[in-house]
Formats: C-alpha cells, sequence, structure tokens
C-alpha cells in the first residue's frame, strides 16, 4: 500500500534526477564526495537521509529491499527506515542479503558477500575523512584536489609509537582507487576488507553534510597502513553464543551486573541463516535445542 | 664561490609589496647562490619580515617577481607555478623557521610525528624507516632521542626551535628562510642554537635568507648582508664589509648602536 | 535476553501512541484550534515560517500542534513538507520601500520622513504577569486597535532611512554582486559551497535558527568583532508578492506577506581608495521578529569582513562556522542522533580498550612476578 499524496519512494522526479546525476558523478570519480542539493526528510539529519535518498532515487518497483542498522534488521531506526519506503513506494523487503537488489546499511557491510547487480547504501554521518585534521571545508577540498594526504598518515604514525599498532578501530580511513581519501561511514574496520574488489555498487550518501560518493564494483580500497605496519582487522577470542560463527563481527551482550556477558552476531540475517542450517553456538548447546 | 659559473638558486626582482595603500618593501632585488647565507637586517617596522614572506610563497607581492631555480625544470616564476607544484617545493625544497616555534610545529603531536610529518607527506610508508629519519634528526639537532615520542609542549623554547629546524631539513631542502631563528631565547641557549645552525649550514651546504634585528647573529651566520629600512635596501654587500665599514648613514647608526663586549 | 535490541517494530508503535495522548492532554481540557494557534500564538507561528521557510501561517500553525510546542520540531515538519512542493516559479523582488507598515523605528533619526510608528512592540511593556490573562475572557483584546496604529496604505511608499543617508553618499553603495544577473543562490537545491556570496549567505541567515544567531550577533557587540551597529530602521508591515508570468510580460500579485526588515549602519571605514563611509548589515524575516531580523543584520556585516578587508578574527566573521552550525534542522538531528545505536562502533572502542589495557598491563604483570 502506498501512502497517498506523495510520489513513488517520497521524492519528486526533480529531486531523483539531481540525485542520481550527482551519483553517476561519484561512481565516475571513486571516492570523490559529489556536493548534492541534499533535501529535508522526514525523517531527522543524522538519521540516514541521506542513505534515504540515494535509496529513494535509484529504487524501483521491482527492487527488493533490506535496512540494516548495527547490522540487524531489527533495530529501531532500520524498522523505521524500512517502513518509510514500504509506504511510501510499496517495494518487496526482506531480511535475507541475498534476495536484496538494494541494502541500505547503518555502522555495518553484511556478512554474506554482496554479488554482482546488488548495491549497497551506506548512511554517513561526517563524509570528509580529513574533518578531524581540519575543520575547513575550503582547506579539504584543496588537500584531495592536491593529494595532500600525509597528516592522515601521522596520525597513524602517532598510534603505532603510542600504543604499538594503528589504533584506530571503525571509521578507517581508505584510499580509493588510488586516488581518493575516503571515509568508509563508521563501520569497524572488520568490514573495510569487503569494500575492495566488490562486485556490488557501493553508494555513499550524507544527507546533512550534503555529500554523495561511491565506489564502483571491482574498484581497489585499500585501508590505510604502513608497510612495516599492514591493516588488520579484529579478531575474537570468543564465537557466537548462538550460531557458533568464529569468523562474523560479534556485539557483546551484557547478561547480568555481576560481569556476565556473551557475544553473538552483530548481523541478525547471517546468524539466523546459519542457525536453520545446523549450527549452534555455546549458548544454545547448554539452553539444550528449541530454545532460542 | 663563483657567482657567475652556476646560476642563482633564487633571484628577487623589484619586489615590492603595499598592505592596502600602506607600504611593506619596495623594490627589493637581490640573488642567493647554493650553500650562500644572506641576512636581512633591519629595525622592526623595517619590512624585513614582509620580504621574507613574499620571496618564500607566502604572500604575493603587489610587484616584482621571486625566480626558483627548480631541481628538474629549470627557473621558475614561484608565483606563476601550479598551487600543487608550489605547495610541493614549500614542503620539500624548501623550509620555513618561524620565530615562534608553535606557529612552525604541529603542537598536538609527538616530535617524532612532526620530524616524519614531510615523509609522510611525500609518501614515506615506512614506520620504522621513519622513525630511524627522526632518531637521526633528534641527534642531529642535538636533542635526546629518547624524548621523540613526547609532545613539542613539554620541550624547552630552545628545543623547540631544534625541533623546528630538524622538522624543515628532514626532506633535504636546498634553501632555508629563517625569521629571526633564535629571538625570544635567552642569551646562552642563542647562543648555543646559534652554533648548531651554523654548523648545520655548512655542513649542509644549505643556502638560507636569515631574518634577524640582531646584528650579532647576522655577523656569526651570514656570507652577505642586506640593510633595511622603511621597505628599502639601504646597503648591501659582504657581512665583514658592511658591519666593519657601513657606508649609509642608517647602517653606521644601526652598526653603532651595537654595544660591543 | 536479546529484547533490548529485538522487537523495534511494535515499541515504534507503543511509542507513537503515547506520543498521541501526551499531545493531547488532559482530555477534558478543550482541544486547541490551528485557528487558536495561528491567531493567538502568532509570533511562534512567524518564528516557525521563517526557519521552516515557508510562508503558510495554518501549516505553521498545524505543525506547532502536532510537535506539542515544540518549535524546533514544528520547524522541522514544515520543511519536510516544504521539500515536497513543486516549484512553479519565482517570485519578483519584494520592495519593502511599498510596505503597508505597522511598525517602524530609527535609532539614528530622531525625526524621520515618513514618522516613527511605535506599532506592537513589547518593548516598553512592563514584563509583569497579567493575571487577567489567566482567566477566561480577559485578555483585553476585544477593542479593537486605535485607528492610528494602522500604517499608511500601500500605494504610499515610505523612503528607507539608509537611502537618506546614500543620497549624501556617507553610506556604501549596496553592491550589485557580480552575479545580479543571475537568479540568486537557493541553498535548499544547491548545497552550499564556500566562500559564499552574500546572497546564499542572507539566505541562510534567514532560515538560521534564532537562538544561535542572536548569541552571534550578542558576541560581536561584546566585542568579538565589533561593528558599531546603529540600528538604522526597523520596520515590519505587509508586502505584496507579485510573480512575472513571461506570457503576460508584466508583474501580476498573488497575495502578500508580513516580513520584518532591519537596516543596520555600521561603523565607517575608509582606505585609499574609498573614502569614510558607513557599511551595511541586513536582516529580512518572515513575520514579526525584530530580535532575529536584528541578529541576523549584525551577523551579515560581521560575515561581510572578507568584502571589507577586516581581518577574521571572531565566531561571528567565520563563514564556514556560521553558516554550517546555523540550521536547527540539520543540527538537532545530528545531536540527538547520537540517541540511534552505536552498538558496533562501540564494541569496537571496547575490543581496542581491553586491548590497549592488556598491553598497558602486561609488562607491570612481569614485573611483580
Amino acid at each position: 500500500m502506498v501512502e497517498d499524496g506523495y510520489n513513488f519512494a517520497y521524492l519528486d522526479e526533480q529531486t531523483k534526477r539531481m540525485i542520481r546525476r550527482a551519483i553517476l558523478k561519484a561512481v565516475a570519480i571513486p571516492g570523490y564526495q559529489v556536493p548534492f542539493g541534499s533535501r529535508e526528510m522526514p525523517l531527522p539529519f543524522g538519521w540516514g537521509t541521506g542513505g534515504i535518498q540515494v535509496t529513494a532515487s535509484i529504487i524501483g518497483p521491482d527492487d527488493t529491499l533490506k535496512v540494516i542498522d548495527q547490522g540487524a534488521d531489527d533495530t529501531v531506526n532500520a524498522v523505521s527506515i524500512r517502513k518509510f519506503f514500504a509506504r511510501t513506494a510499496g517495494v518487496e523487503t526482506t531480511e535475507r542479503t541475498e534476495a536484496a537488489t538494494i541494502v541500505q546499511t547503518r555502522h555495518r557491510i553484511p556478512e554474506t558477500p554482496l554479488g554482482a547487480g546488488q548495491i549497497l547504501v551506506y548512511q554517513v554521518p561526517i563524509p570528509e575523512p580529513l574533518r578531524w585534521l581540519e575543520p575547513r571545508e575550503t582547506e579539504t577540498r584543496k588537500m584531495h584536489a592536491l593529494q595532500e594526504y600525509g597528516p592522515m598518515h601521522v596520525r597513524l604514525y602517532e598510534d603505532i609509537a603510542h600504543f604499538g599498532h594503528i589504533a584506530t578501530s571503525y571509521d578507517y580511513p581508505v584510499r580509493v582507487n588510488g586516488r581518493y581519501l575516503m571515509r568508509p561511514s563508521p563501520i569497524p574496520k572488520f568490514d573495510n576488507p569487503k569494500m575492495d574488489r566488490s562486485p556490488a555498487l557501493q553508494l555513499f550518501g550524507a544527507g546533512r553534510e550534503k555529500r554523495i560518493y561511491a565506489i564502483p564494483p571491482h574498484t581497489e580500497v585499500r585501508s590505510l597502513d604502513f608497510d612495516d605496519h599492514p591493516f588488520e582487522v579484529q579478531k575474537w577470542a570468543d564465537v557466537c553464543a548462538f550460531c557458533g560463527s568464529g569468523d562474523s563481527f560479534l556485539d557483546e551482550i551484557v547478561t547480568d551486573d555481576r560481569g556476565g556477558r556473551m557475544f553473538v552476531c552483530s548481523d541478525t540475517d547471517y546468524c539466523s541463516r546459519r542457525r536453520e542450517a545446523g549450527c549452534t553456538g555455546p549458548a544454545m548447546q547448554a539452553a539444550g535445542p528449541g530454545e532460542a | 664561490m663563483q657567482p657567475d659559473a652556476v646560476p642563482p638558486l633564487l633571484s628577487a626582482r623589484g619586489v615590492t609589496k603595499f598592505y592596502d595603500g600602506i607600504l611593506g618593501c619596495r623594490d627589493v632585488s637581490f640573488e642567493i647562490w647554493p650553500g650562500e647565507v644572506l641576512g636581512v637586517v633591519g629595525e622592526s617596522g623595517s619590512g624585513k619580515t614582509t620580504l621574507l614572506h613574499c620571496i618564500s610563497a607566502r604572500l604575493e607581492p603587489t610587484a616584482g617577481t621571486v625566480e626558483y631555480m627548480t631541481r628538474h625544470d629549470g627557473p621558475a616564476d614561484i608565483y606563476r607555478i601550479s598551487e600543487p607544484a608550489r605547495r610541493l617545493l614549500m614542503r620539500t625544497d624548501w623550509g620555513f623557521v618561524h620565530q615562534n616555534p608553535r606557529e612552525g610545529l604541529r603542537m598536538g603531536v609527538s616530535a617524532g610525528a612532526n620530524i616524519g610529518e614531510r615523509l609522510m607527506a611525500v609518501g614515506a610508508r615506512h614506520y620504522g624507516n621513519i622513525r630511524h629519519a627522526a632518531t637521526d634528526w633528534l641527534d642531529k639537532v642535538e636533542m635526546d632521542t629518547g624524548r621523540m615520542d613526547d609532545l613539542p609542549i613539554t620541550f624547552s623554547g630552545g628545543m623547540q626551535q631544534r625541533l623546528q629546524i630538524a622538522r624543515n631539513l628532514v626532506t633535504a631542502p636546498r634553501i632555508v628562510f629563517m625569521d629571526e631563528p633564535t629571538g625570544g631565547l635567552d642569551v646562552s641557549v642563542q647562543a648555543r642554537l646559534l652554533d648548531l645552525l651554523r654548523g648545520l649550514v655548512s655542513d649542509l651546504g644549505l643556502a638560507a635568507v636569515i631574518v634577524t634585528h640582531d646584528l650579532a647573529v647576522a655577523r656569526l651566520l651570514s656570507h652577505r648582508l642586506l640593510v633595511m629600512r622603511r621597505g628599502e635596501v639601504v646597503e648591501s654587500g659582504l657581512t665583514d664589509q658592511v658591519l666593519d665599514d657601513p657606508q649609509h648613514p642608517y647602517s653606521q647608526l644601526l652598526v653603532s648602536s651595537v654595544i660591543h663586549p | 535476553m536479546y529484547v533490548a535490541v529485538k522487537g523495534g517494530e511494535k515499541a515504534i508503535e507503543a511509542s507513537h501512541s503515547l506520543l498521541d495522548s501526551a499531545r493531547r492532554g488532559d482530555p477534558s481540557v478543550p482541544e486547541l484550534s490551528t485557528r487558536q494557534i495561528s491567531e493567538q500564538l502568532s509570533l511562534a507561528v512567524d518564528r516557525v515560517m521563517a526557519e521552516g521557510s515557508l510562508y503558510d501561517r495554518e501549516l505553521a500553525a498545524l505543525a506547532i500542534k502536532q510537535a506539542q510546542g515544540d518549535l524546533i520540531e514544528a520547524v522541522f515538519l514544515l520543511r519536510a513538507y516544504r521539500t515536497t512542493l513543486p516549484r512553479l516559479g519565482n517570485s519578483e523582488p519584494i520592495d519593502t520601500g511599498r510596505m503597508a507598515i505597522q511598525r517602524r523605528i530609527s535609532a539614528t533619526f530622531k525625526d524621520i520622513p515618513g514618522g516613527q510608528i511605535l506599532g506592537p512592540t513589547y518593548d516598553y511593556t512592563h514584563r509583569l504577569l497579567d493575571f487577567r490573562l489567566a482567566g477566561e475572557g480577559g485578555s483585553g483584546g476585544e477593542g479593537s486597535a486605535p485607528e492610528e496604529g494602522r500604517g499608511p496604505p500601500p500605494d504610499e511608499a515610505v523612503p528607507r532611512i539608509v537611502d537618506l543617508l546614500g543620497r549624501e553618499g556617507l553610506i556604501e553603495e549596496e553592491a550589485a554582486s557580480e552575479t545580479a544577473e543571475a537568479p540568486p543562490a537557493d541553498i535548499t537545491r544547491e548545497p552550499l559551497r564556500f566562500p559564499a556570496d552574500r546572497d546564499a549567505r542572507l539566505q541562510a541567515l534567514a532560515r538560521g535558527d534564532e537562538g544561535f544567531l542572536l548569541a552571534l550577533g550578542y558576541s560581536s557587540q561584546r566585542g568579538f568583532s565589533n561593528n558599531h551597529p546603529f540600528a538604522g530602521e526597523i520596520r515590519y508591515g505587509a508586502v505584496a508578492v507579485e510573480i512575472m508570468p513571461e506570457e503576460l510580460g508584466f508583474a501580476v500579485e498573488i497575495g502578500e506577506i508580513e516580513v520584518t526588515e532591519v537596516q543596520m549602519v555600521n561603523q565607517f571605514k575608509g582606505s585609499s581608495a574609498a573614502p569614510p563611509q558607513f557599511t551595511r548589515g541586513y536582516g529580512l524575516v518572515f513575520g514579526h521578529q525584530e530580535r532575529k531580523a536584528m541578529s541576523m543584520a549584525l551577523v551579515d556585516r560581521a560575515l561581510r569582513c572578507r568584502e571589507l578587508d577586516e581581518a577574521a578574527v571572531a565566531p561571528a566573521q567565520d563563514e564556514e562556522f556560521v553558516l554550517y552550525h546555523s540550521d536547527n534542522v540539520e543540527a538537532s538531528g545530528f545531536v540527538q542522533h547520537l540517541k540511534l545505536p552505536h552498538y558496533v562502533d562501540f564494541q569496537s572502542e571496547l575490543e581496542l580498550l581491553r586491548k590497549l589495557r592488556a598491553e598497558f598491563e602486561a609488562p607491570s604483570a612481569e614485573a611483580a612476578e
């Protein structure tokens, strides 16, 4: 059921065309932040308006949409955005990663590898990777134009000097196609390798900051590092309490006030698919079958 | 030195700067050859700092040109080349030492990072090598290499100035611009820093332009001198010649106002 | 145990119905009508229209009702509605010289052509709670407004004070921007770019948060880039809005809107090229909002530092700082997005912190052994 009184997927067609032009430019210049005339949306700025505008501009009646926040399909903001598109576009929605044609995400990349023809839309709070080093837009634009990315390495150098390793754990900067320095939005660095040469198209929308950028399929994405301190992702000593996965990103669940805790997959779809396939983790084995 | 055999490293011609109608400096011309140290002396307000900024691509002059002998492309007007080329020059082939080290240092990062920054800016990506270069340079400016990971704020003024110098020299520049490099330091610290600077300049064969109001500094460091007054050069020549036998009445006044020990 | 992050959909629905009942309050108290809001809370309506960038009293009143009187939330509702409206055309510039004036004062001249018109203002009220208003029917507004409080009819132009100074050359010409021929910037269609031209700056300020601009304007008066302002003229009233349909070739009036206009006269400056003269700061806001319009004029003048060759040293002069942070819909959204889950980032930080702690404690543990 599509809401009366609004255009398909909320935005008017003129606005969608403007956003699509920005997306095309972004795809043509991988990693470059394209300014666009971001609109007020019925959801607040900072709550995914950039991703929503990108999705609204590319979605068609035949698309199947998946929305995740923190990897989960049923966190409140993911629910709210999915309902928004169900109401304004009437499209089919899904929780299954491989069934979606468009996946809109905040803070995670699904564990299930994305394939050709799929589009991953990231919600981006702050698009500028150099922002904490230089607050001025006029200066950061110049730094990008001249590829003056030394100060970013200074930051990583400082991490190693003080901690013995790079101490940036999420929103870890990358270089796209050997040219633009890019902020992958606050995904954990665990997800960074998934961006590299992905067969899916990756689009990034920052509504409040009015920028769109993109990684076309099969594009090289390198996480910044030093030759003698190569990029590494997080590892857990535990496995998922529900599905036993030892190689997905784990959320920590505090179970009582005496320090008890357990680890579970952040990607809820991945976890439940594994359990459907018969995998179990320590919590399930302890509780016995049939209780989740 | 044989000025005629090699081309000058930097030539200023008719450099003039007005600030909204007020004279900064007027019609200054000179040349610097590789390895030569030029002192610019005069009292405050004489236009020497304006001149330094004009010739170091920090302040475009109202009139006149500044030409630099680039490593690969011959002489180039520093205000006509592209901005990327100019910025590259400024962080590799040139150095700039501010009177106040806070202006020349990144105060929020360690001494090692301050030295390593220029290397990383031109593509150094090996942590161990960067660290090695930083150790090497701390040593060359006679600082405790054990303090490499400390923030500049924890160093004394003299040490901060040494750090600023190391940060500039790490990319092996061919010319360094210095604005009162020993100003604001007490006398004994000044003397040691001057000694260090003199050693570095001669060991590395650096060219330098040193702006100072202190004739003792000028005498110790520079081969040639420009004496400035009210935005203009009133006298120039070999340092000893200018200081021992000043011709212009203003130079005579400057020299005679110094109390000899 | 996993419910904390599950079941979002039901929770949202329950939250919305709680909101509905909180909005309605005690059902034994009569419900507010939007007409009551637009008539009796008219200054709130003015603010919501201005910062919502949409002149529609009824919709603004609805937004205020829906937002339970939270004006920034109401601004947001109006903005989100505005986004969906088609743009049918651009109006001709409004002529505030032909305003049907309700209030007009100048702090620079005692007597001015057209006269000082005090109009409705809180300026000279004593701020004593009026308990007559607490009772029904005690509003005291039943009598009609005195006749002399009304402005002249709109066909009788009232000269602007600042133009009188202009005739003597004592104030700078209002510089026609280099892009005067081009249509003015529209930051609701194109993102702001820096350095921004004055048209884009003024638009951002007109939409900007009153509180933020008030604080910035105030900071300039307290010495953070003082530009010695005089309130040259403040006028409030209705102006006609006209459009010029191409096929007609002449302008047609389509309605009128109320605006408050402020022209500040600021410190004079001279250089070798230009004689000393006053400079300008300009404020224009929908409805009757003098505080906002004056703040806007102060900040406009402060932001002109680049053009006037003044050193930018204070926050109010910093274009990127002011314009990037003046929009309360953007600011409110981003501040409040901290309420959204950040489990993943936090988990990554937690992991890192534990690792660092372990490394920090390891050597001392060894030493203790």
